[in-house]
């Protein structure tokens, strides 16, 4: 459907930005990709009174890369992190989910940090951010703060931000030592919304894992790190029962919601395959990186 | 429309065009129904299908799910503006004669695709990536076999002509 009116502002600076989101608040909705949102809004699912247009803000389209940290700002899009050289070894995670997100045309326009705002917990870059423990910097008219991924998904498709704070840019870390990660997911059709997924990440030491992650999706209202699973993990040598075992925890313990998707016990079950098939294959990963 | 309305200029297949829209209207209306370029077509108007794909700047890109006013000072290609006069863009003889088409709604989306790919230089693709780079475009009533050739002879054309430069 077309789309209902609006007040349709452009600014320039984040200061501006800023301001219109402290003069709007709850009113306002930030345009960044628009790949989550005009859609929404194409339904009449949502109706903002005034639309925040940020493509033509300067300073925040920025791929900041130094060592393990990967920093990235508002306006990046997921093609363009997707078609970053080297990346490879430790962040598989993102680029097996890049590949994932939507389509070419979406990823051209869709942001990295409008998909973390938008939280939507079949979304892949809320679970990436939850695996290498992310940090999302936010502005407002207090100044700016920095938000660990952990407390940024509150709920279904609500952040943490204030109504009067935007999200600047996002650093994602790899841990340290010999790393492998992996996304997977389940989706009836190539780029629809996952119906589950996992992001994993392993860390070896001397043959046994030393850091095991584990970021599920379709398993909540957020992305949800499976911490009972991971614990079971450090100080085992890898092995496909271990894994199992794992993905058994994940099974025992996640309470996800059922839809039109599927069920939720339907959900529990892919979940116990995907965690198993990702703790795996994020494990093959860190062996083939070698010390 | 009701809405606010802003100038806008922008540049489309390549002629500067100077316009007041409405800011609600999407780029695909502003096209269809402001410029009479209904080469551009409308299908699920959420960004699904991928019929409305047009270039922007360049890239392919859903303009059901852009605001003309967005188009502001930049390009947009459309497939009114793939063929050269009367010389097709090898994406348009490519589908023409690998048949990849039948009613033509979800074609332009395609070919605009298509081009994409060319213009970056992807013109060796095997036949599952070619699925995978075009499954943004849903068809009816082809079954994609005929499109996937399509877009590989496209490549064809595409390395042929680089060969003989």
């Amino acid at each position: 459907m077309k789309f209902v009116d609006f007040d349709y502002h452009a600014p320039e600076t984040v200061e501006e930005v800023v301001d219109l989101l402290g003069r709007y608040g709850d009113d306002a909705k930030i345009l960044a990709g628009g790949q989550s949102l005009m859609p929404l809004m194409a339904l009449r699912v949502a109706d903002p009174e005034v639309l925040i247009d940020i493509n033509g803000v300067h300073g925040i389209d920025t791929v900041e890369r130094v060592d393990r940290r990967i920093r990235v700002g508002a306006l990046v899009r997921h093609r363009r992190i997707e078609k970053l050289p080297n990346l490879t070894d430790g962040w598989g995670i993102v680029s097996d989910a890049l590949a994932m997100i939507g389509h070419v045309a979406v990823r051209n326009r869709g942001t990295v940090l409008g998909s973390l705002a938008h939280a939507d917990p079949a979304a892949e870059w809320p679970a990436i951010a939850r695996a290498l423990e992310a940090e999302i910097t936010a502005e407002s008219p207090r100044g700016n703060r920095t938000i660990p991924a952990d407390g940024f998904f509150d709920s279904y498709l609500t952040n943490a931000l204030e109504p009067d704070e935007i999200a600047t840019s996002v650093a994602f870390t790899l841990p340290e030592g010999q790393v492998g990660s992996v996304f997977e997911e389940l989706a009836r059709r190539h780029g629809d919304f996952a119906i589950a997924g996992a992001g994993a990440v392993v860390v070896l030491a001397d043959g046994l894992i030393a850091d095991a992650r584990l970021a599920l999706i379709g398993a909540g209202s957020t992305p949800v790190r499976a911490r009972d699973a991971e614990a079971a993990l450090v100080g085992r040598a890898p092995s496909d029962d271990v894994f199992a075992e794992a993905a058994e925890i994940v099974y025992d313990s996640v309470a996800p919601r059922g839809d039109a998707q599927g069920s939720a016990e339907y959900r529990r079950k892919v979940l116990r395959v995907i965690s198993r098939r990702a703790l795996r294959s994020a494990s093959a990963r860190a062996e083939g990186v070698g010390q | 429309m009701t809405s606010d309305r802003q100038n806008i200029h922008v540049v489309i297949n390549g002629t500067e065009v100077e316009a007041m829209v409405p800011v609600r209207m999407s780029l695909a209306d502003f096209l269809r129904d402001e410029l009479d370029l209904t080469g551009t077509h409308v299908g699920c108007e959420h960004g699904v299908c991928g019929a409305c794909t047009v270039l922007l700047d360049g890239v392919s890109v859903r303009s059901c799910l852009l605001l003309a006013v967005q188009a502001r000072n930049r390009s947009v290609r459309t497939v009114e503006g793939l063929a050269d006069g009367d010389q097709l863009h090898p994406a348009q003889r490519a589908f023409s004669e690998e048949h990849g088409l039948q009613c033509g709604y979800c074609t332009p989306g395609l070919l605009m695709a298509t081009a994409e790919i060319l213009d970056e230089g992807a013109d060796d693709l095997n036949r599952d990536e070619i699925r995978e780079r075009i499954s943004g475009n849903v068809c009816r009533c082809t079954g994609y076999q005929n499109i996937v050739n399509s877009v590989a002879t496209a490549m064809r054309y595409h390395r042929e002509a680089v060969a003989g430069e």
